[in-house]
């Protein structure tokens, strides 16, 4: 992905003194439309030395409170215990130049905010030394910085930066301003620790989950268990009866129970007889939904990619290939379960959540309070899990609509069920794809028609210009009904196809909610590309490396990843019956991924023993950062390929909490080994990668050990059938 | 009334005998390290130690724990084991979102605490119910095996 930037340094004097310094990124016509730009990052330096950097990235364990950090001391000389983090409110100072709003999502952080970072930094230092130099009668290039202090070492002279600040702040902020060349980082880099680690470990850290206000009281809701349903009517009389239960809030869709602890309004909850209006989706099945879906991809789509005379090397093929692959709903299951803190006041009201998207949360609490955005506080937290799920804010409308009918602070939690039961969940995709091979096994034509909802479209008719900030690509390409995400994986494969055809039919299921999962859309694409690729080979007779290989003369570092990762895993010696390794290879998010997967199978039951990943994700900000995001995107990748499955049966999910969505568990967890490249190219995404890549590997591993080609997750399911 | 002894300190705590202990620890004494995650005993965040062994605390009823020794993450770190599984997730950086990781810290302190070498069965079975989506099960398992180890002995000079 590519995007235009230009960023803008502002400086001033910060409330209390110090050097208060902003980043701003924008792009040009915003910036003439609108006559001003938006700040992206702020770097607060104190008398007393303390430099704040406010992250307008949350951290949700994929390790942006630390890297962020790390981009601005490298250039601001500051060791990183000198770096306080503090979490970003919304506004449209902390847009993400990647989306085109405040978000936090896509493997975009350090992408986008690895520059403006780094120039912030440096912008901030030149003005340090500067104001040293002027103290000191000397020239900046006389100056030299350690710690953040300033040191003339002719004259023996130091000033810290806190001594500093006030007089940096009255000098004009530089043009331009030089970045540390590679060979001098200190930081950049390293494995720096982690600075969310300390309070995670002690349990001091605070999730939205963990807000406390004074005279908070605590509400459990339960929403109608068929989605479009609404509340027909309800009996307070046993909740009331609870003790500790003060009130009974009805929503059209909802109803909660307010008490003065969690476990009072749950047994309030439970005394409550609800009848709900289950509306249009009372019957509905998964099978209801596929069909429509296959129904709708036996139509054509709009084309996403075309190259060479696709009808022609399909007519001149020896051997033809076609296969139907699907993918299921999946939750997220985050550790920490849906939960908003809200106290509505008739001019203010303030959130406490945790949030992928502090701009959306304050916009929908806005709604629905009728007060502008200015009298709505967003206090964002670390979060428990995002993975998609808190991109969305359909539980701060939830929550905020909630809490305008109480009179304190409500901090409203889901239970685990209501969280499987009600998440925004990964679309049921269905992919017919075919591919046709010459004599000598060569590929020569390949077709993917992609078929699901497109969520960019849902967030797009919610914020057009949102879209068309992102960049002109994606939105010409959403108005041609093309969705980039839907198809990220799939029209730029590692692979050099003669012709080709992907395509996209847009399929809205009616009665369940979709959103984004971890690894986006390239988590179903490059399920469905490797998994085929690897029939092709075995079509071809072919070895899936070999085979894989010969189709990269124009993916260099995908090809080189591929190698490495297979020389690594001991692709080609031989394996126990019953056991099998499986190959996949994407480029993805800026980065570049192979993984080997073995795995040991037993009925139905696959283990997977080992996984060993390579990977070239450009230029390293923090290697065991990236190790830790490999490492966790295999076992959530790992999780939903062997057993995650949502389904629908009367309209409501059959899943309800880990005992019926089992996710890997760590006895089930294989070895992983992760292999980085060193590279200079310009650092890739790494929160999304590892989740796409496992599956095919892992499913390519089953093929291997037993023959059955998996074409429908997950494989525990397609085993068993 | 029941009486609650936590991390040292007597409370009494005004809650029906069947409310679970965790409800009772973030809601009432409003120590929020002990984290909800299923509510079903099946996934590990709400781990604390009732007298010395990992129990979770989501479906424990606050009366079972009356008059017993609860430990919580905020005060795990004061014992030997704690203190070794805390210094062992800092040194291999395990945590990631860090929201099962006071259930993860607390199981893998009850098992150091009762097993001075674990073997890797020993850890799959001690941390089998503490799930984390984040998959540090990597990282939890060398931290675990650090932590086991004696600690170097400084050579004389």
């Amino acid at each position: 992905m590519a995007w235009s930037r230009r960023e803008f340094i502002v400086a001033g004097a910060a409330a209390g003194g110090g050097l208060l310094l902003s980043c701003r990124i924008g792009r040009r016509d915003d910036a003439v439309a609108a006559g001003t730009f938006a700040p992206n990052a702020w770097i607060r330096i104190s008398r007393e030395g303390t430099v704040t950097l406010v992250v307008s990235q949350v951290e949700m364990g994929q390790g942006t409170y630390t890297s962020m950090p790390m981009l601005l001391a490298e250039e601001l000389d500051v060791a990183m215990e000198q770096v306080t983090v503090e979490a970003a409110p919304p506004g449209p100072a902390y847009f993400n130049p990647a989306t085109g709003f405040q978000a936090t999502g896509g493997s975009t952080s350090v992408r986008a905010l690895w520059m403006p970072l780094r120039r912030a930094g440096a912008t901030a230092r030149a003005m340090l030394v500067a104001a040293a130099a002027k103290e000191w009668g000397v020239e900046a290039s006389g100056c030299r910085v350690e710690r953040g202090t300033v040191y003339c070492d002719a004259s023996g002279r130091m000033l810290s930066y806190g001594q500093l600040a006030d007089k940096a702040a009255t000098l004009p902020v530089p043009d331009k301003v030089p970045l540390k060349d590679a060979k001098d980082w200190k930081i950049i880099g390293t494995s720096a620790k982690r600075l969310d680690s300390p309070g995670k470990v002690n349990g001091s850290a605070k999730f939205g989950i963990d807000t406390i206000v004074p005279g908070m009281k605590f509400a459990a809701v339960a929403a109608s268990p068929v989605f479009g349903g609404t509340l027909a009517s309800v009996d307070d009389a046993g909740a009331m009866a609870v003790k500790g239960v003060s009130q009974v809030v009805r929503l059209v869709d909802a109803v909660a129970v307010i008490a003065s602890n969690t476990w009072a309004a749950r047994q309030g909850l439970a005394a409550l007889a609800i009848q709900w209006n289950n509306g249009p989706n009372a019957a509905l099945t998964t099978a209801d939904l596929v069909k429509q879906l296959e129904q709708e991809s036996a139509k054509k789509g709009t084309v996403a990619r075309k190259a060479g005379d696709l009808a022609a090397a399909m007519a001149g093929a020896t051997t033809k290939v076609e296969a139907v692959y699907e993918a299921p709903f999946l939750a997220h299951a985050t550790m920490e379960p849906v939960n908003c803190t809200v106290h509505v006041r008739a001019d203010a009201c303030d959130v406490w959540v945790g949030t992928q998207v502090a701009g959306r949360a304050q916009a929908t609490a806005a709604k629905v309070t009728g007060l502008p955005k200015d009298r709505v506080s967003v206090h964002n937290h670390l979060i428990g899990g995002g993975f998609g799920r808190r991109l969305e804010v359909d539980y701060v409308t939830q929550a905020v609509a909630i809490a305008k009918q109480v009179d304190a602070p409500v901090k409203v939690t889901w239970s685990r069920e209501e969280d499987v039961q009600h998440d925004i969940y990964r679309p049921y995709y269905y992919d017919r794809i075919s591919a046709g091979l010459d004599g000598n096994g060569k590929l020569v034509g390949w077709s993917h028609r992609i078929a699901g909802p497109s969520i960019v479209n849902r967030w797009a008719e919610k914020s057009l210009s949102g879209l068309k900030a992102a960049g002109l690509s994606n939105l010409i390409s959403t108005i041609r009904g093309v969705d980039l995400d839907a198809v990220d994986g799939a029209i730029d494969t590692a692979y050099d196809f003669p012709s080709m055809l992907v395509d996209y039919v847009r399929v809205e299921p009616a009665g369940i909610p979709t959103g984004w999962w971890r690894g986006v859309g390239p988590t179903h694409n490059v399920f469905v590309v490797e998994s085929f690729v690897d029939e092709l080979a075995a079509a071809a007779k072919q070895d899936p490396l070999a085979f894989r290989v010969g189709l990269m003369k124009k993916s260099p570092r995908a090809a080189a990843v591929l190698e490495l990762a297979a020389a690594r895993a001991d692709w080609g010696q031989p394996m126990a019956p019953g056991r099998g390794r499986g190959l996949s290879v994407q480029q993805v998010f800026g980065s570049y991924v192979a993984q080997v997967a073995e795995v040991e199978v037993s009925g139905s039951e696959v283990r997977v023993t080992r996984v060993v990943a390579a990977v070239d994700c450009g230029t390293q900000i923090n290697p065991d950062i990236i190790v830790a995001q490999m490492q966790s995107g295999i076992i959530f990748g790992a999780s939903g390929a062997l057993y995650g499955e949502v389904t629908l049966k009367d309209g409501r999910i059959q899943q309800s909490n880990f005992s019926d969505y089992r996710v890997l568990r760590i006895n089930e967890s294989p070895l992983i080994e992760v292999h980085l490249v060193p590279s200079s190219e310009a650092p890739g995404g790494m929160g999304e990668p590892g989740t796409s890549a496992v599956m095919p590997a892992i499913a390519n591993a089953v093929f291997a050990a037993t023959g059955k080609r998996v074409r429908k997750l997950p494989i525990s399911t397609a085993l068993a059938g | 009334m029941p009486t609650l002894n936590v991390n040292g300190t007597s409370r009494d705590v005004d809650v029906p005998d069947d409310m679970p202990l965790l409800w009772v620890i973030r809601d009432i004494l409003q120590m929020t390290g002990t984290k909800f995650g299923c509510g079903i005993g099946a996934c590990g965040a709400c781990t604390v130690h009732l007298d010395g062994q990992p129990i979770r605390s989501c479906v424990t009823p606050v009366i079972a724990a009356a008059g017993r020794s609860i430990t919580t993450i905020e005060a795990v770190g004061d014992t030997p084991a704690g203190r070794k599984v805390q210094d062992a997730w800092l040194d291999l950086d395990v945590v990631q979102c860090g929201y099962c990781q006071s259930g993860q810290i607390m199981s893998a302190a009850a098992l150091i605490a009762s097993n001075a070498n674990p073997s890797d069965a020993d850890i799959d079975n001690a941390m089998a119910g503490n799930i984390c989506r984040c998959g540090t099960y990597v990282r939890i398992r060398a931290a675990i095996k650090k932590a086991a180890q004696p600690p170097a002995v400084a050579k004389g000079a």
